[in-house]
Parts: structure tokens; sequence; C-alpha cells
């Protein structure tokens, strides 16, 4: 297409736009409204997987030993756990260790377990890691009834229902996004009805003349992609500054809750390409939903 | 040039518009359609743009034929043929120039090209000294001769008229048909459809009538034949 026709198109695109002003707003309202619903949920999805992830890659089976198990004891456990299938990594962690783990894990406040090295009542311990973490709980399982065992731990219920909320996030998310896509294509192409019924007359001459359909269709389309891009910029400027402005007041809050928020950037600029896109994408197919029909020749 | 064989039309709620024509149209002629409202006239003259499409039968522009025309190359067949209106169908928030100009716009036509065509056709509808003015500020006829310069802007072979003159006092539809014949003469061929017993029998050219959807009379030199 020649840069002049594009220029023409574009003008013709804009002048709708601003022609059916109350319609336009409702469309461009419509697709910000279900942006923003968008990028809350892609932000609290991929914050919630984030932290899924990261606890998953984290899962490890502690082995407790038995006080009164003797350095042989403890060999022969180990050997016996290295038959077993599915395991990836044995450590041993002695209870002056994990007490210094422990000391470490809970910042200022550790340090009243200082006055306990003496007599440290902690257990020793392997550390054990399943070849995959869905074999977490099998793995520990057969551990278990092994001898010197006192008991085992891993995060079970918390990874369980880590998982249950993501799923629940996805689909929730996913069902209000589609709801709300729906309402914002058939705004944006009640729009462009408008327009086209506005402009009949032009386009029945333009058909008259031979202009090509394309040419006819091409100022609906860019209404179509301007509504979507248009309604995208609101919510982007919303969770940009929103989502910045959470992390870095809040951020440093949130982390002592053992889990951190993802960075602002480069997520937001992902969500806004994102957002950007599925505007457009909508507003393409709207105009298309309501030019289809009215320009069959 | 055009040429029709045993075209058939009915319309979905079972009107039968056309019922079995076949006439051939040759190059340069100029055809007056006539024949008492409801006989098929605008249904007839409609099929040689493609408005609509012949159930039955076959339309041929030269080598193409209408009736089997796919839908893409609609635009393309459009190009070669101009049509005006009774109701003229122009642009009111364009001025004269633009409105002609519009024409070409849409076949994104150059331009230059646009303004050196644009100003010659309005010479031959003599409105050369009104490019500026929009069609409101304008009388009937002098809007009809927009919609003539739009129509054959574009070298039209053949210029299709529906009535052109029904929207005009007598005066102005001489007019009208003193531009149509010197267009005629250049060498378009021109099909109008009419109610005006005057001019067809005043000057006189082919007469193709229609009633009941088949031709009934078709004279070289013909007459209206009917009480207006």
């Amino acid at each position: 297409m020649k840069l002049r026709t594009l220029g023409r198109h574009v003008r013709e695109g804009t002048k709708n736009l601003a022609r059916n002003g109350w319609m336009t707003f409702a469309s461009i309202s419509a697709v910000a409204v279900m942006l923003f619903v968008v990028g809350v949920f892609l932000l609290l999805i991929m914050n919630v997987d984030n932290v899924a992830s990261s606890i998953e890659d984290d899962v490890e089976i502690k082995v407790y030993i038995e006080l009164t198990a003797s350095e042989e004891q403890q060999d022969e456990l180990l050997t016996e756990m290295k038959q077993l299938p599915h395991i990836e990594s044995i450590s041993f962690v002695d209870k002056e260790e994990g007490l210094n783990q422990l000391i470490d894990s809970l910042n200022e406040s550790g340090e009243v377990f200082e006055s306990i090295r003496e007599e440290n009542p902690l257990n020793d311990s392997f550390v054990v890691r399943a070849t995959s973490p869905q074999l977490t709980e099998q793995v520990a399982e057969t551990i278990e009834p092994l001898e010197n065992v006192e008991r085992v731990n891993y995060g079970k219920d918390y990874i369980e229902r880590l998982f249950t909320i993501t799923e629940f996030v996805r689909t929730i998310g996913l069902v209000l996004v589609v709801g709300m896509m729906f309402t914002a294509m058939f705004l944006i192409a009640n729009t462009i009805k408008l327009t086209i019924v506005a402009r009949k007359r032009e386009i029945q001459i333009m058909k008259l003349v031979g202009a090509a359909n394309g040419f006819i269709r091409w100022p609906f389309f860019i209404e179509g992609i301007l509504l979507g891009i248009l309604g995208a910029l609101i919510p982007i400027l919303l969770i940009g500054f929103g989502y910045s402005y959470l992390v870095t007041n809040y951020g440093a809050r949130i982390e002592i809750m053992f889990f951190s928020l993802l960075p602002a950037f480069p997520y937001v600029w992902q969500i806004a390409g994102l957002l950007v896109g599925i505007g457009a994408f909508i507003g393409v197919w709207g105009s298309m939903m309501s030019v289809r029909k009215f320009l069959r020749v | 040039m055009i040429k029709m064989k045993d075209v058939w039309k009915s319309y979905p709620n079972n009107v039968k518009a056309i019922n079995g024509i076949t006439i051939s149209i040759e190059k340069g002629e100029f055809v007056y359609v006539v024949g008492p409202s409801g006989a098929g006239k605008s249904t007839f003259v409609k099929m040689m743009y493609r408005e609509e499409k012949p159930t039955k039968g076959d339309i041929f522009i030269d080598q193409t034929n209408l009736a089997t025309l796919k839908e893409k190359h609609i635009p393309k067949m459009r190009r070669r043929i101009g049509v005006v209106f009774q109701d003229f169908k122009l642009l009111p928030t364009l001025s004269v120039f633009e409105n002609v100009a519009f024409a070409l716009e849409v076949i994104e036509e150059n331009p230059k090209v646009i303004k050196r065509k644009v100003l010659d056709v309005l010479d031959i509808v003599h409105l050369k000294n009104k490019a500026r003015a929009l069609p409101d500020e304008l009388s009937g006829g002098e809007q009809q001769r927009i919609a003539i310069a739009r129509a054959i802007v574009n070298s039209p072979e053949v210029l299709i008229a529906d009535e052109p003159t029904g929207n005009l006092d007598p005066d102005t539809a001489w007019e009208i048909m003193n531009i149509l014949d010197d267009i005629n003469h250049r060498g378009t061929t021109i099909i109008m459809a009419t109610h005006n017993k005057d001019i067809v029998n005043t000057i006189k050219k082919r007469v193709i009538a229609i009633e009941g959807g088949r031709v009934v009379r078709d004279e070289v030199r013909g007459s209206y034949g009917y009480e207006a």
C-alpha cells in the first residue's frame, strides 16, 4: 500500500473515532476495564507462580536421626537410603550446623538461641532431595519407616495449598477475562457499526466507482485497532505505576513473609506489550465483525 | 459490448423481476430503457453493474461474464462502468472538485492525474467555475452534473443512468440530456432508464421497452410508446 493511502486511512479512522464520541468513550472504557483486570490477574499469577516454583525448587526432606543413634547406625542409615529409588542427593547436617542455620534464618531474634549452644537440643539430620519435586512425598514415605529415623519433614501441605491457590486464581482470571473480552468486542463492533451507518453513502459510492474492498475496510480496521490500543493505555499506566509503587514501598515488608515480589521491571513491560496486543486484537476482531456484515457487495 | 443471454432474475420473496431477456448493445450506442413502474427496468440496469446478480443466464461486458464474476473481481469491473442516479448520491461535506476526485482517490490514482482528470470532466459538464462550491449550494441540475462528472472521470466504457432526470424540472432535464449526448459522442456507451416521454420522443435513440420482466419492444429509433 502506498504511504499516501495509509495516511488517508489513518485520517479517516481517527475522524470516525471523534465523530462517535460517546460510543468511542464506552468502548475504550470497556477495553480499559477488561485489560486492567487481565493485567492485575497476570501480575498475581506471575507472582504466585514465582513463589510456588521457588518453594518447589526448595523442596527437601529433612530426616531427623534418633538422638540415641550411634555413628555406625547413622552410616548404616545413609547406606540404606542411598539404595532407595528417586534420590537425587543426600547431605548430612550435624546439630551444630542445624543450629547455625536456625539462628541465621531468624535474623536478630535468632540470638536468643545462642545461649543453648552448649546443650544443643537439635537432632543430627540428613537432607534428602528427590529427583523431582513431585516424587518428594513418595520418597519421604519410604524413608520414614527406616531404623533410627525419628521423623521426616517436608513442606507438603504448604505446597499443595499453594498449587490450589494458583489454579483458583488462574480459573477465576480466565473466566473474568473471557467474559469481559466479549463485552469489549461487542462494544467495539457496535461503535464501528455506527461509523459504517454514518458513512453508508460514502461506502456505497466507493463500491460503485470500484474501490477495492480492502481499501474500504482499512479505516475501520484502524478505528478498531485504535480503540483497542487507547483502551490499553490506561490500565498499562495504572498497573505500571501501581505495581512499582507496591514493590518499592511494600516489597521489603512482604519479603519477610518468606516470599518476595517480582521486580517491577521488566515484568511491567511484558504485561504492557501483552495488553496492547490483546487490545489491538479485540479491536480488529470487533471491526471485522461489523464490517463483514455491512460490506458484502 | 454488452450482451445478455436468456437472463432471469427472481428475488428471495419470489418476485420474478426479469423473465428471460436476451439483448445485445454495441459500443457507442445510446439506449433508452422504458417501461411502467415495476416492469423490471431497475433490476435490468442494476444487473449491468452487478448490483444485482442474475438468477439464471449470462451477462457479458466485453469478455467478462457478470453472472459468474467472483466477488473480489467486482471492483475492477466497476471501474469500467459509470453510474448516475436519480438522487445524485453526492457527499454533502465535500466540494464539487472533491466529490469528483473521490472516485479516483479511492482507486488510488496519482494526485496529479486526479487534478488533471477532474478539471477535464468539470469542463465537460460546465462546472469548472464552481469547483469549490459545496453540492448544497448548487441547483438540482448542477448537482446531477457533478454526479455525471464523477461517473465519467474514470473514462468508463459504459455510462449507466438510472432515471437521471427524474428529480429535475423539464428545462434542467434537457440540459442533462445535452451533456449525456455530448458524452455519447465522445464514444461512451450510454444506457439510460427513464420515464421522460418528451426526451425519448425528441432525442431519437434506440428504445428497449420492458414489461413484466421481458423485452416487449426494441426499436433502433424508437419512441416512448406509453401515455406518461
